[in-house]
């Protein structure tokens, strides 16, 4: 066992201390037929140089995003991630400490945080935020759950129906035991009219949420929307897109009370599904229902600034099942990501990725829409990533980029939510997503390679 | 060195006109962003995000690095935590291309060796737990348990029954009850003896048709095996209630005793504790859950399913028959759990269980030598860690737990968890971890000598050499400020 300091000699002097003849004679404690009277059995152990032989050759039967020209979406993107942000993440400062109970010992993951909290409040515009939770989906619960007890009404939720299927699946797995009304709002032209979801709030409604630029890649009417449930004293909801907001208006002047976001296109790599980054920020007045860690700004005894875990009366800890949310951990490692990205990108750079991740959107949209025979789903505006129906069935489409070296998607069958909504067609539907990694040449190329 | 003045944000840094990140220009014909956007959607300005060079930020955060203590710089023995050494293999090997550069939507054939690496896991947590069915998708362990007490409810309400009511001691870790309640059930929270254990009679005069789960943390947050843990599982299973396993103390049983062979039902891991996920300041985490098979057809999906075709294996996403769904996004912390998948491969059944042994041992070690200043109130020994108590420091030179924890800072040491459970008073929870050697043990204990000699009154105020010292929680709460401005 490579980790293990003592030898037989220590090991002996510190049984000696103790007071006992062996180490069997620690486990005294736990009842003898209860102990397990065989090895577990587990895979043979592994060297330093084995286990390397071992996962290169499992990772080789995987191809990634550097093997593959990779146009996917969905939700989590191919964003370029500068060296920096490995550089600093990957100080073992950082990500082998815990979280910051003793401040004395703990400033720089404390200030990174609060640093991750002013960022986030300039990116949305809103007061406040925490110092993230786990990933989107969840994210996006907690603010439904902050909602119903913003306005004490637990009857309703509206939720278009262009919101993330993977989000709304889990909010029906967290609400569905609260008697609350889920009411997805069809999206079959792509996006909401902002009346048909106005004329669903009512005063039962604890949200509504709008994911803008939605889950097709369409921007909806955030404002309409929002400026509809502020009137019925429902809290609106803003799921967005960090990136978007180099060029989108913020949640906060769409008139967002909670916004929240997958936050993996900052800085985080794909890593197969996590770990990613939770956003939740809002307007100030609710920030006692607010879920996860607070950092706060204060003095140490010296008058000296500093920072701290603050309201840590919301919590479990103190608060037990009345606490504001069972989440008791933020994503500290992925949230110090987010901020050292950010201050690489500062205003410009922001605008830039996302300018250019809208731009070669367009014209990877139009190249296959005029040579490919696929059409552009829905005739609305987008952001980075777009619908495209496929003449025949979309997993065989992708199928054939694969085989030239792309990876585009996911084809919208992949959500049972969505196959369902969709109907037969819901197999010729694929999404396609333009980061500002890409190239007009691997634009071309892809379109080459699915001219039929 | 530390830099000392190196204590700026961000913000303060920002000069107009500099940056750091530079993008390519524009290969495809640029449109007017108007003419791709409606203009009333877009922003008047960008974000007011500060404006840095490289070098800017590289030492801004390197600096505050140095702020920090860590498991790579100090002895961390914060009770509960598992502050094990992280190994460095698996952050290279987490990082391969083929696994750090893999979408979470990408065709199942092109993912091949990802799933072989998550299926193994499942199976030998299913192993370890002693419960055969496992989840990977849970972020977190109070994510584990509310997704625990979702599939218990999923399998009540699919026999019909009307089980409302989640029991648990009154040591449990908060999320507990947190978790609990927002799942739907009603906490009733158990007094337990005086000496740490569940009272049975207790338990009993508790337990009716309305009872779906009893929590137990085992070993418990005193550091001591539940005796009665096997009992306790019969009484509830006697109501036809369940038993859910916190698995915060698994270090401290690995390939010892198995939760679903001392009557537990369902549990969860923290990779990130046992299984060495570094803890990221804070996360990211990873929760699996193992629960008995007849719960298996109501876990979230996706799980990893194995099939065989002309002698291959073939590995796919599936969600079982009456899952209760998703409980977030895509598959799960994959980057957490490769690393636990590399630790366990690492180790294998002996090393596994060498490790427990040896977190028991120093855990023993370290309260042995301390018996005398900082006595232990319940249990003769401990398992992976100890709860002492500082109370007769207090009466008698006025010295705190807390007065402790801050001082220890000044000798190079994180500080104990302090004040938890409530149970014992001025308590410090000690968990020293395997990766600790005797000497580092020997001088932690000789430090606390140390300090029970000092001067209360300078104790106070400890610590002394660190960046900062003893912050105005109050005014951080009252006066909130969670963000700098202008």
């Amino acid at each position: 066992m490579p980790y293990l300091f003592n030898t037989d000699e220590s090991q002996q002097a510190m049984l000696k201390t103790v007071g006992v003849k062996s180490v069997d004679e620690l486990f005294d404690q736990i009842p003898r037929e209860l102990r397990l009277d065989r090895p577990l059995n587990l895979p043979p152990p592994l060297s330093e140089i084995e286990l390397e032989s071992h996962l290169r050759d499992l990772a080789s039967q995987n191809v990634g995003a550097s093997g593959r020209v990779s146009f996917l979406g969905g939700g989590i993107y191919d964003h370029f991630v500068p060296a920096a942000v490995d550089a600093i993440a990957g100080r073992s400062e950082f990500y082998t400490a815990y979280t910051p109970y003793q401040a004395e010992a703990s400033q720089g993951s404390l200030q990174a945080f609060f640093e991750y909290q002013t960022l986030i409040c300039e990116l949305t515009g809103m007061d406040v935020s925490n110092a993230s939770l786990y990933e989107g989906a969840s994210a996006m619960v907690e603010a439904v759950l902050m909602a119903m007890r913003v306005t004490q009404r637990r009857g309703k939720v509206v939720v278009l129906g262009s919101v993330h299927p993977e989000y709304r699946d889990t909010l029906t797995t967290y609400v569905r035991h609260l008697g609350c009304e889920i009411v997805t709002v069809p999206t079959p032209q792509g996006t909401a009219d902002p009346n048909d979801v106005a004329r669903l709030i009512d005063d039962r409604t604890a949200a509504v949420v709008v994911q803008h630029p939605n889950f097709f890649g369409c921007l909806e009417s955030p404002r309409e929307i929002f400026a509809a449930a502020k009137q019925r004293g429902a809290l609106s909801i803003s799921v967005f897109d960090p990136i978007s907001l180099g060029v989108l208006r913020r949640p906060a002047e769409d008139g967002a009370d909670i916004a929240v976001a997958e936050g993996q296109s900052l800085g985080i790599p794909l890593q197969y599904g996590g770990p990613y980054l939770g956003i939740l920020a809002c307007r100030q007045e609710f920030v006692r229902q607010m879920p996860g860690r607070l950092v706060g700004e204060t003095v140490d005894r010296n008058d000296k600034r500093c920072f701290v875990l603050t309201l840590g009366t919301r919590e479990q800890h103190i608060r037990r099942e009345k606490a504001t949310s069972n989440v008791c951990t933020n994503q500290g490692l992925l949230a110090l990501r987010a901020t050292v990205y950010l201050s690489l990108l500062g205003p410009r750079g922001l605008r830039e990725v996302a300018e250019l991740s809208c731009q070669k959107a367009h014209y990877a949209a139009e190249q296959l829409a005029a040579a490919s025979g696929m059409e552009l789903a829905f005739n609305r505006p987008f952001f980075k990533e777009f619908l495209v129906r496929c003449r025949g069935n979309a997993a065989e489409v992708a199928q054939h980029a694969r085989s030239a070296g792309f990876d585009i998607g996911p084809a919208l069958s992949r959500f049972p939510a969505l196959a369902v909504e969709f109907g037969s067609s819901a197999n010729e539907w694929l999404l396609v997503a333009v980061t500002e990694s890409r190239t007009k040449n691997q634009i071309d190329n892809l379109v080459n390679a699915l001219r039929k | 060195m530390r830099n000392r003045q190196a204590t700026n944000l961000l913000f303060e840094l920002s000069q107009p006109g500099r940056r750091a990140a530079r993008y390519p220009a524009c290969d495809v014909p640029v449109k007017s962003l108007t003419e791709l956007l409606p203009a009333s959607q877009l922003a008047e300005q960008s974000p007011d995000l500060p404006e840095l060079t490289e070098p800017d930020v590289i030492r801004h955060f390197t600096n505050l690095s140095t702020l920090n203590m860590s498991v790579d710089t100090h002895f961390y023995p914060l009770g509960s935590c598992t502050m094990k050494y992280n190994p460095k293999r698996h952050e290279r090997l987490a990082s391969l291309p083929g696994l750090v550069d893999l979408h979470p939507y990408q065709d199942e054939a092109s993912q091949q060796g990802m799933l072989a690496i998550l299926f193994e896991l499942q199976e030998m947590l299913g192993e370890i737990a002693g419960l055969p069915a496992v989840s990977l998708q849970p972020a977190a362990g109070a994510h584990g348990e509310m997704t625990a007490l979702l599939t218990a409810a999923a399998y009540f309400h699919d026999r019909g029954e009307q089980r409302t009511k989640v029991l648990f001691p009154q040591s449990a870790h908060g999320t507990n009850p947190a978790s609990a309640a927002i799942a739907g059930f009603e906490c009733v929270q158990l007094k337990g003896r005086s000496d740490g254990f569940v009272d049975l009679d207790e338990l009993k005069a508790n337990l009716d048709d309305k009872t779906a789960v009893f929590m137990i943390t085992n070993p418990n947050t005193l550091g001591l095996f539940e005796w009665d843990i096997a009992k306790i599982a019969h009484l509830l299973h006697d109501v036809g209630g369940l038993v859910y396993i916190d698995g915060a103390n698994m270090n401290a049983i690995l390939g010892i005793t198995r939760p679903g062979d001392f009557g537990g039902d369902m549990m969860h891991y923290n990779v990130h504790k046992t299984f060495t996920g570094p803890h990221g300041s804070g996360g990211p985490g990873a929760g699996p859950i193992a629960v008995r098979d007849f719960l298996a057809d109501y876990l979230p999906g996706p799980i990893v399913t194995q099939t065989q075709s002309d002698g291959v294996d073939r590995f796919q996403l599936t969600t079982p028959p009456k899952s209760i769904g998703r409980v977030r996004s895509q598959f799960g912390n994959v980057g957490i759990l490769l690393r636990g998948y590399l630790y366990l491969r690492t180790l294998g059944a002996a090393g596994l269980k060498a490790a427990s042994e040896q977190a028991v041992l120093n855990a023993n070690y370290l309260r042995a030598k301390l018996d005398d200043v900082l006595p232990v109130p319940h249990g003769e020994r401990c398992m992976h860690e100890f709860v002492a108590s500082a109370e007769k420091a207090k009466s008698e030179k006025g010295i705190t737990a807390m007065d402790i924890a801050k001082r220890l800072l000044d000798y190079g040491y994180y500080a104990p968890t302090v004040y938890f459970p409530q149970i014992v008073p001025e308590a410090l929870m000690v968990e020293p971890t395997e990766t600790e050697s005797q000497q580092t043990l020997d001088a932690f204990a000789d430090a606390i000598r140390t300090i029970l000699n000092e001067s209360p009154e300078f104790l106070h105020n400890a610590p002394h050499e660190t960046p900062i010292s003893r912050p105005d929680e109050v005014k951080a709460g009252r006066q909130l400020v969670l963000r700098w401005k202008r």
